[in-house]
């Protein structure tokens, strides 16, 4: 990681970064419908391969209201309370 | 009182976290590290400490690096675990030069001696006083068969390639700028691409210990304020031109003159704001003068005004990504340059002072010819190419020296704007053969450039000028009235810079001049 000093009058914020990448998956693995069409059927998909592959990884699913808006605040600290990891599902 | 010793925590060789202060107890704290030779000397006895007074006394072994702890650990067989300090946070509390450095606390965490390095003599006092503190027999050690006196080695927390990050992160650092945290996966450069800090080349990253550097290049305080800096009204602090020094490759010794160039821009006077927005497309122009020039390295000689200079470079380049990052002015933004300008990623150089035969630019604004100090002119182009290798003498050359300023905005242009004029060497030599003066130079150049009134009204061939309607009110005689290319004599700045080969000189071009545009400022570089 590497720190720099912001170079201007700091009145508007920074972008976001990308999180590091730790190179495994381990604990719970959130799965996030976004409520497009057959977005579960890609997401019951990915269930199966992640079940096989990363054995010993918890899955908990969950959706969005609608694809159309931003998921509620709520969802989202849910989710980033009890989970390690996100998979989100767009489809179509 | 005696002062309190830095309370610290710090894991050791086992895996155990140990703290200082512990309730009651009082202390010895000694710092070594691997490669040095008198800590491979003292570690057996600093062992034998732990082993005669350690149930009355904390003993803490702090090494400067981990590796080097297990192998310390190892070659002395030590009973005593070693506390990891690689990140060096406890040897830069405790301020130590060298190592071993040896500490004793009283119950209370107050110290009460200290010991750098190895004298035999004292660590015997040293050995007394701890079995005096413990209440235990002195410890079994052989001080005959130890050398009288060895040096200690430096301390890594004083080594070059740590103490900068070290005073960064230490919690009375004088920096107070955001951090941004890039992550690893992120390239930091494209990172500061991304965000827009950067005039479209890369940028060094200001990292707080490469702006820690910068800061040792000025006296003034890290918060102080140097300038507010339009169009956004900025507050750029030391530290924050420090940042942009550093990210357009500064050397710590070019930040006064930044600060002073800064200082000078942000002036009413010069109008930094007309001079980014216009869509004319101006740009600072740098000219520094006095002994600063010689002590950073600036050039003044060949090829002054181009590339391959750092001084000139950086020093230009970090003016702009202030008034860019602090001030806010980005082309698309509040810059609003119709075609853009490559002054605009720097322009900045020296005077070669000693190679001309006029008082230099500073010395004729009102400074002593000791003083360093900082020029700055709002200019929307050049340098263009003044050629004459044929005129022999002092009128002549002044004289197509004018021709070529005419040109400035529009031959038709009169009295609209002022300019800068880089005579080189070889023109200087022929200007002084009629011993010309700058005055000369000046009243030559508004001779040669002053044309009629009639000829600078719109027509056929050109619609710049007065207007045909306007001038049809003025009388034959006001007609013929001749005006000179800039309003004033002191329109008309001069300095000397070049190589000693080649009958060319250099001319920037104003914007607006005046009251109403951008006037020159000098500012007193700060002698460091």
């Amino acid at each position: 990681m590497t720190t720099i000093l912001d170079p201007t009058d700091e009145r508007e914020p920074i972008a976001r970064q990308l999180s590091p990448r730790s190179g495994a998956i381990r604990g719970t693995v959130a799965f996030l419908d976004i409520s497009k069409p057959r977005g579960n059927v890609l997401l019951d998909r990915l269930e199966e391969q992640f079940k096989q592959r990363v054995p010993g990884i918890d899955v908990v699913r969950y959706s969005k209201p609608t694809f159309t808006k931003p998921a509620p605040e709520a969802l989202r600290q849910e989710i980033r309370s009890k989970s390690d990891f996100v998979v989100e599902a767009l489809a179509d | 009182m005696n002062p309190l010793l830095p309370a610290f925590s710090l894991r050791d060789t086992e895996g155990a976290d140990r703290s200082f202060p512990t309730a009651a107890r009082p202390a010895l704290i000694a710092f070594v590290k691997e490669d040095c030779p008198t800590c491979g000397i003292v570690l057996p006895l600093l062992d034998a400490f732990a082993r005669a007074y350690g149930d009355a006394l904390d003993v803490f072994l702090v090494g400067q690096t981990r590796d080097g702890n297990a192998r310390m650990m190892q070659r002395h067989r030590l009973a005593s675990p070693l506390l990891d300090d690689s990140g060096l946070k406890v040897s830069f509390a405790y301020d130590i030069d060298m190592v071993p450095a040896v500490f004793v606390a009283d119950r209370d965490g107050r110290e009460i001696e200290r010991r750098m390095g190895f004298d035999r003599g004292e660590w015997q006092t040293l050995d007394a006083s701890l079995a005096a503190l413990a209440g235990r027999a002195r410890a079994p050690i052989d001080w005959n068969a130890l050398p009288e006196w060895r040096p200690g080695c430096g301390s890594l927390s004083v080594d070059p390639r740590y103490a900068d990050r070290l005073r960064a992160e230490a919690e009375n650092s004088p920096l107070r700028a955001r951090k941004i945290e890039i992550a690893p996966d992120d390239d930091e450069v494209e990172f500061m691409f991304d965000q827009g800090f950067t005039d479209g080349l890369p940028v060094v990253p200001p990292t707080p210990e490469r702006v820690i550097r910068m800061l040792a290049g000025t006296r003034r305080d890290p918060q102080s304020l140097v300038a507010v800096v339009p169009p956004n009204m900025g507050e750029a602090t030391v530290e924050k031109v420090a940042i942009n020094a550093v990210m357009a490759g500064c050397k710590p010794e070019y930040l006064p003159v930044v600060i002073a160039a800064l200082e000078a821009v942000c002036t009413d006077a010069f109008n930094v704001h007309g001079v980014m927005a216009t869509t004319m497309g101006a740009s600072p122009v740098v000219v520094v003068n006095g002994p600063i020039r010689h002590r950073i390295g600036m050039n003044m000689k060949i090829g002054a005004l181009g590339q391959g200079a750092r001084a000139n470079a950086a020093i230009g380049r970090a003016l702009r990504l202030v008034i860019r990052n602090i001030g806010g002015a980005r082309p698309g933004g509040t810059e609003r340059s119709t075609l853009g300008n490559p002054m605009k990623f720097t322009m900045c150089f020296a005077e070669w002072e000693e190679r001309s035969h006029w008082p230099p630019l500073h010395v004729e604004r009102g400074f002593a010819p000791t003083d360093s100090v900082v020029t700055v002119y709002g200019m929307t182009g050049g340098p263009s190419l003044i050629v004459d290798q044929t005129s022999r003498t002092a009128a002549q050359l002044a004289g197509s020296i004018a021709q070529c300023m005419e040109s400035i905005h529009h031959p038709k242009a009169h009295m609209m704007s002022d300019a800068l004029l880089v005579v080189s060497p070889e023109h200087v030599d022929t200007l002084h053969t009629q011993q010309y003066t700058k005055a000369d130079l000046r009243r030559r150049i508004q001779e040669v450039t002053s044309r009629p009134l009639r000829e600078l009204v719109s027509d056929e061939r050109s619609g710049v000028g007065m207007s045909q309607e306007r001038a049809k009110t003025l009388s034959a005689e006001a007609l013929d009235r001749r005006m000179p290319k800039f309003a004033s004599d002191d329109m008309i700045h001069i300095v000397v810079a070049g190589s000693e080969a080649g009958k060319f000189s250099g001319l920037f071009h104003g914007w607006v001049g005046g009251e109403i545009g951008s006037q020159p400022v000098s500012r007193l570089i700060d002698p460091n």
